[in-house]
Order: C-alpha cells, then sequence, then structure tokens
C-alpha cells in the first residue's frame, strides 16, 4: 500500500507539481508550435505520450541492466538517442500500418517527435531523480507525457479563444503566446507545495 | 550539384552574418526554444550554453558536410543525431572535468542540446547541402546569434531580478528586486516582451517595402 501510494505521488507530482513544459521548460516547440487547435494539439499529445513511456521505459532497461553494468555510461546519450528514434519509427509503422486517416493527420510531425526535448529530458531526468526499478520508471514516463499533454491541450484552448482577443498590434503572434504561457506557469505554480 | 562552386566573398559573408541578425535563431526564427528559457537566469550559465552550443553546432556542421555525399534520405536524421550526440558527449565531459560548478547549474539542459531543434535544422537545411567552408562559417554565425540572444535575456532577467549582472553591482541600493523574473514565468514573459519589442522595431523601419513581411497572416476564426 505504501508504495502504492509512492508511486501515486510520483505520478502526480510529474503531471502536476514538476510539470515538464512549466518547470523545466521542455517541449517548448511543440509547445508554441502545434498548439494552434485543440484536436491537432490532443493528437500530438498523445502519440508523445506513448513515444514516452516507451522509451522512457526501454532507455531506463538499456541504462541499468546494460551500460551501467558493463561501465560504458560514456556512450549513454548517444544509446538515448537511438533508442528514441527507433521508438519513434516503430510508433510511425504500426500507425501508417493500422491507422492511415491519423497517419495523414499527423504529417511530417509524427517523425520530429524524435527530436521532442520532452522524451530525452525524460530518459536524462530518470537517471538524475534516482529512478529505481522498473514499475516507478514506467509510471514516471506515461506521467510525464500526460503532463505534456495537459500542458499544450490547455495553451490549444486558450490560443483558440486568443484568435477572437484584441491583441496590441505588436504583441500579435508568438509574443503574445509566450506571454499566456507565462500566465499559466504562474497559475501552475499554485500547485507546488502540494507535494515535495 | 551543390552550390559551393562558386566561392564569391558574398556566400561567405551572409552565410556568416545570416545568423546575428536577419535569421537570429532565437528572436526571427523561433526555434531552439528550451535553453533560452531554461538557463537564462544569470549572464553566466547562459554564455557558457551559448559557447557549448557553437561548438557543437560548428563541429556537427562540419561532420555532416563531410558526409553529405554519403547520406541516405531515410536514415539522414538518426546521422545528424548520432553526429550530434557524439559532441555533445564531449562538452558535457569537458563542462565535468574543467568548469564542473558551471556543468551542476546547467545539469541535464547540456545533454538536452542533442535535441535542440537549432542544430539538426542547421544540419538538415545548410549543412547536407553545403561545402566545409560555408557550413562552418554558418555554423558560427547561427552560434553567435543564439548566443547573442541568450545574453540578451540573461542579462535582462539578472539585471531585474538581483540587481546585478556579472555579480557586479548596477542598480542602486534601494533598487527591489523583481524575484518574478528568475521564475519560469519571468522567461516566457521576458522573451515575448523583447520580440514585441522587435516587431515594434523592425515594423518602424522600413514603412512601406515590409509591410506584408512583418504584418502576421490574419487567423480565420473557424
Amino acid at each position: 500500500m505504501d508504495k502504492f501510494t509512492a508511486l501515486l505521488m510520483g505520478f502526480l507530482s510529474v503531471v502536476l507539481v514538476n510539470n515538464f513544459v512549466f518547470t523545466k521548460f521542455l517541449g517548448a516547440c511543440p509547445y508554441l508550435g502545434v498548439s494552434g487547435r485543440l484536436d491537432r494539439a490532443l493528437g500530438m499529445g498523445l502519440a508523445v505520450t506513448f513515444v514516452t513511456a516507451l522509451s522512457g521505459t526501454l532507455t531506463w532497461m538499456v541504462d541499468a541492466w546494460i551500460l551501467t553494468p558493463l561501465h560504458l555510461e560514456i556512450t549513454r546519450y548517444i544509446c538515448y538517442i537511438v533508442i528514441i528514434a527507433g521508438a519513434v519509427q516503430l510508433v510511425e509503422m504500426y500507425v501508417r500500418k493500422f491507422f492511415p486517416s491519423l497517419y495523414e493527420a499527423f504529417g511530417v510531425y509524427l517523425p520530429l517527435i524524435a527530436t521532442n526535448c520532452v522524451i530525452l529530458g525524460l530518459c536524462l531526468f530518470l537517471d538524475i531523480w534516482g529512478t529505481d526499478n522498473l514499475l516507478e520508471a514506467v509510471v514516471l514516463s506515461t506521467g510525464t507525457g500526460i503532463g505534456f499533454t495537459v500542458a499544450i491541450c490547455i495553451m490549444a484552448a486558450i490560443r483558440e479563444e486568443l484568435l477572437l482577443a484584441d491583441v496590441p498590434e505588436a504583441l500579435k503572434g508568438a509574443p503574445i503566446t509566450l506571454i499566456t504561457a507565462g500566465l499559466l506557469t504562474l497559475a501552475f505554480m499554485g500547485f507546488a507545495g502540494m507535494i515535495k | 550539384m551543390s552550390p559551393n562552386n562558386g566561392p564569391t566573398s558574398g556566400l561567405y559573408s551572409t552565410a556568416l552574418l545570416a545568423g546575428l541578425w536577419r535569421e537570429n535563431p532565437t528572436f526571427r526564427l523561433l526555434i531552439g526554444l528550451c535553453p533560452p528559457l531554461a538557463v537564462t537566469t544569470a549572464v553566466k550559465p547562459a554564455l557558457t550554453m551559448g559557447l557549448s552550443v557553437i561548438f557543437v553546432l560548428v563541429c556537427s556542421n562540419l561532420v555532416v558536410s563531410g558526409m553529405r555525399n554519403l547520406l541516405k534520405p531515410h536514415l539522414r536524421i538518426i546521422m545528424f543525431t548520432v553526429t550530434i550526440a557524439t559532441f555533445v558527449t564531449i562538452c558535457d565531459l569537458f563542462l565535468k572535468a574543467y568548469q564542473p560548478k558551471m556543468s551542476e547549474i546547467l545539469g541535464a539542459y547540456v545533454p538536452l542540446i542533442i535535441v535542440n531543434c537549432l542544430i539538426i535544422f542547421r544540419a538538415e537545411a545548410r549543412a547536407s547541402k553545403s561545402g566545409l567552408l560555408v557550413s562552418v562559417l554558418d555554423g558560427l554565425g547561427m552560434g553567435a546569434g543564439f548566443t547573442l540572444a541568450l545574453c540578451i535575456l540573461a542579462g535582462v532577467r539578472e539585471l531585474l531580478a538581483t540587481g546585478r549582472v556579472f555579480d557586479l553591482p548596477i542598480m542602486p541600493k534601494a533598487f527591489v528586486p523583481w524575484l518574478a523574473l528568475q521564475m519560469p514565468v519571468g522567461a516566457f514573459v521576458t522573451l515575448g516582451l523583447i520580440l514585441g519589442l522587435i516587431n515594434v522595431l523592425t515594423r518602424k523601419a522600413p514603412v512601406t517595402e515590409e509591410e506584408p513581411l512583418t504584418e502576421p497572416p490574419v487567423p480565420t476564426p473557424a
């Protein structure tokens, strides 16, 4: 039971309190680039969640069971990036085979997930946080992906409204998006005291 | 095939200077936004990050340009990332050995240079299509523009959040620090306001000619 509570807390922590987008600025590019429409943002979020969960788990396994025992930590970054690229390739093949319409809708964004900082960031932070068992790695990876989905969906919903707002001429486009993102991080800071 | 066999000096200077302002990666192209937001609480880490990016960008541009005739279309991206990851590992180990304190401050953001869109973008858009010299100059220029942007952003945030820049006190004693600028919100809002300022400045200069360029596309609500 104790273990379950710890896992749940860890999950909530990466979704709300230590949300990668709001506290670590990871994934800022798609967060600002793909967040124009809510449906596309949701699709992107789900794809990223899947890749994050898969590659977070895989990199943890490779790191703990192969690289550390063999003292090959120096090749860590190269291994991570190859695993992530492989996972993205796998997802791309799967989606193309079984969901052709979704594949069309994603277009070029699907292969670009490989260079999404959320994913590599998560793999690195799993190591920094000292994750020491597989279950924890799975839960934290999935949570991080869901946190990204939450962030990008909120942002997309706000931006859909923003189209109708009267924004000062100089701030139209990217500047107002960034300022909105700033206010959103301020809102999410309210969660900060919730979990240590 | 590649446009590098007409080496005019104009080509080189354009490659070098484009990144500084006209195609500044942070302020004009809005790519590679993680580091400008994450490491700009003070000028020192921002400068370290900028120099690391210059090193990785120049080296990876050099290597990618060198092997541009061997690249297979579908394996291109993975070749780029493995090249970049190698140089980032070198950079990370160097910082750990000679600048341990700075390495600790920057933390995971040094390895995260691997997935900085700026570097892959330059490999794809410039280095895989141009000769060695142009690619290296392009890397230098883009890297310098990136560093410049980081330092401007960090300078503003450090000055207003602590009243000092590079540990030198600048503001008068009575200045009340704006602590909010050191939090994540400060990063987003400062960058947003700087972009707004640049919009105003670039609009003023050429009033008639560049009007359609600076005007954002009018979004049509669905």
